[in-house]
């Protein structure tokens, strides 16, 4: 099992918020073999600026992820769908016509979402594991429909015990500032979803992206369920 | 048009109440069915991009096709009529309806009508108009509005339309499904056969002919069209192809979005009046072309928009619609494709926060049936809200500071401590109860996670340093 080095762009509410996602991403590319790189300088990819439209500051941290990550080689590994496709699709959009083109193109073409780059890439045979556990995942928007995930995320929990979560494909409600900008519709969407998840009888939820996780935590806490919430990444590395 | 209540506190009202919940059930039950209706079709996705080329097509050669249809319904005994906005459209009508002396009009089911508010222009002029389509008929029994693109009571249950019927037909209240399409029927008519004129809309047109394609479920349509004297087809002017070959196409397509059906159960094909040997049909057939503000939004950046072919499939995926309803978006086309179109129609003020009434996760791209990349266009119509200033200043001042802060590695480095130690205070078992500012949206429903003591990027940097 030697897989390629890699560079980590860990996204800025792993960095900030929830490092132990980033610790365990790291576990999980080492796990597989991989030499993992952490470009220190890297901040935000610009999703959140660019989804409100305004784009002369997602132009910003487009800017400053791009320079720090075109100085590196190699596959650049990102753990969260939605971060992954800003970079893949979105700063085609959002550069277009600037003379960043090219350089989103060549960097853009080397960025993967962390299923994607373990099941298809290197296809290790790596699985996850969590003692005890049944486990309710949640297919997020992004890595679904922009990346064209399927059953990456399946596969890596091959062995683990699945329970069926009904509408495991639909929105969980968050949508980035949308969140905050219409917390009564994005409340409504997640309480929803929040009744699956408790009506599947998991105890604990899986996803790939950590933005939609920290959604659908806070609002567990908030209702006083004890599901546990975890990123993927943790039932790979943390082993 | 004007809406001074925002997207938001519509929603507020809705979110819970018995007409979101019906909501909820009746598009589950649509998307169901075009669930089972595409998986039973492996050419779907083959004419979802042939329809998708097809409507394009037709859009970037707008000008030469609707000239050429105009010459053919004209050849077929046929009057064009081109409206540039709502009010000149409503014009034509009242003035094709003067001069035939037509006082009693029946309509079939059409969403142009409903954008040129043509009934409250009608009966504004001494004029009788009927809805014929049940669930037009009763919304316009109830005096309330469509809510969904091709179902306009979605929002209602049948004890809702059984109580509307015993109040305002005189009946005895019944909630039998089959019973209420008895009392609406035997109602219509006494009136479809007093008729004077029908208003249709006009599904597609096809250019080689000079024909108008509407679809129906109920057969309302073709006696709208045939049993009066006079028959009005309104058109927004997007709603073309050239060929029979691209109709065929589209109709596969449409049935199978909307309601997970082949077909529906009537497709009625009009070119021109009756002819001499015909044995019924109109004397006069009447097409008037809108435009009112199609125009703009084909020379922008949401021109895609107006291929389509008004399914509703993305209003039946959408989880914004389907937790707060159509009427949450104060206009007539609701949902995904409505938060593109009514800014486009109606300019963005009041309607530049509709884009923002999504949580953009692509489910409406993902079925729509010509492939409509609505998440693009919704981004396009942000950039542009952002760019003439309509967001609040928290957001854009506060957007332009953390793009400078988490673009520079030293700042974002002490902003990430300082957000951790501010954070202190106010949590507790690294849970954040109640956040300020904007941040309360947040804190409403849901804790948010403190900013950790220590980032990954130190815990980086001790582990390399180690």
């Amino acid at each position: 099992m030697v897989g390629p080095k890699v560079q980590l762009f860990v996204t800025c509410l792993v960095d900030a918020l929830a490092p132990v996602v980033g610790r365990a991403t790291v576990e999980t590319l080492e796990r597989a073999g991989c030499e993992v790189a952490f470009p220190l300088e890297q901040g935000c990819c610009g999703q959140p600026a660019f989804n409100v439209g305004l784009v002369e500051s997602a132009r910003v941290m487009a800017g400053q992820t791009l320079d720090v990550l075109d100085r590196t080689e190699g596959p650049v590994v990102v753990p969260s769908g939605s971060c992954a496709a800003m970079m893949t699709h979105h700063y085609e959009t959002l550069l277009a016509g600037t003379d960043r083109e090219r350089q989103a193109e060549r960097v853009g073409g080397r960025v993967r979402e962390l299923t994607q780059f373990l099941v298809d890439d290197i296809d290790t045979g790596l699985t996850a594991s969590c003692e005890g556990c049944s486990i309710a995942f949640h297919h997020s928007c992004h890595g679904l429909r922009d990346l064209g995930l399927e059953d990456q995320a399946d596969r890596l929990l091959e062995g683990t015990r699945r329970v069926e979560l009904e509408g495991d494909r639909e929105c969980c409600g968050f949508g980035g500032l949308f969140s905050i900008e219409m917390p009564a519709v994005s409340t409504a969407i997640m309480d929803a979803k929040l009744d699956r998840v408790i009506a599947s009888g998991a105890d604990t939820l899986v996803a790939g992206d950590i933005s939609c996780l920290m959604h659908m935590a806070g609002g567990l806490r908030r209702r006083g369920s004890d599901i546990e919430v975890r990123h993927i990444a943790q039932l790979l590395g943390e082993q | 048009m004007s809406q001074p209540v925002t997207f938001l506190s519509r929603a507020e009202q809705l979110i819970g109440s018995d007409e979101a919940a019906a909501v909820e059930h009746g598009m589950r039950m649509f998307n169901n069915k075009r669930i089972a209706a595409v998986a039973d079709f492996p050419l779907m996705e083959e004419l979802r991009d042939r329809a998708r080329a097809i409507r394009l097509h037709a859009l970037s050669n707008l000008d030469r096709l609707l000239a050429h249809f105009a010459d053919r319904v004209t050849a077929a005994g046929g009057i064009v009529h081109w409206a540039s906005d709502a009010a000149e459209a409503n014009q034509i009508v009242t003035d094709i309806l003067g001069r035939t002396g037509s006082t009693r009009v029946v309509k079939s089911k059409s969403m142009v009508s409903e954008e040129i508010e043509i009934n409250r222009h009608l009966e504004a002029n001494g004029l009788e108009v009927v809805e014929t389509d049940l669930g037009e008929f009763i919304v316009q029994l109830a005096g309330d509005t469509p809510s969904h693109i091709i179902a306009p009571v979605l929002h209602l249950t049948r004890q809702d339309v059984g109580r509307l019927f015993a109040a305002k037909l005189g009946v005895a209240f019944t909630d039998n499904p089959f019973e209420l399409n008895r009392i609406a029927r035997d109602h219509l008519r006494e009136i479809f056969l007093a008729a004077d004129a029908g208003i249709s809309g006009v599904n597609m047109a096809v250019a080689e002919s000079g024909s108008v394609i509407l679809v129906t479920n109920e057969g309302n349509g073709r006696l709208t069209t045939t049993a009066p004297r006079i028959h009005i087809a309104l058109m927004g002017m997007e709603r073309i192809v050239s060929r029979w070959e691209d109709a065929a196409v589209v109709l596969e397509t449409l049935a199978r979005s909307a309601t997970g059906q082949k077909l529906s159960v009537y497709t009625n094909v009009i070119t021109g009046p009756r002819k001499p040997d015909d044995p019924d049909g109109p004397e006069e057939v009447h097409v008037v072309i809108i435009d009112n503000g199609r125009s703009e939004i084909l020379a922008g950046e949401t021109a895609e928009i107006l291929a389509c072919i008004r399914c509703g499939a993305c209003l039946n995926v959408c989880p914004v619609f389907r937790t707060a309803g159509g009427h949450a978006y104060g206009t007539v086309y609701s949902g995904p494709v409505g938060s593109v179109v009514t800014p486009g129609l109606h300019g963005m003020e009041p309607w530049w926060e509709l884009p923002y009434a999504s949580t953009l996760c692509g489910a409406c791209e993902e079925v729509c049936p010509v492939r409509i990349r609505i998440p693009h266009m919704l981004l396009k119509l942000r950039e542009q809200a952002a760019r003439e200033g309509r967001l609040p200043g928290w957001l854009d001042r506060g957007m332009a500071r953390y793009a400078d802060t988490v673009s520079n590695p030293k700042r974002w480095a002490r902003a990430k401590t300082w957000a951790s130690r501010l954070s202190g205070p106010i949590s507790s078992k690294g849970w954040i109860r109640r956040l300020p500012g904007p941040g309360r949206g947040w804190t409403s429903s849901r804790d948010f996670p403190r900013p950790a003591r220590e980032s990954f990027g130190e815990w980086w940097r001790s582990r390399d340093g180690s």
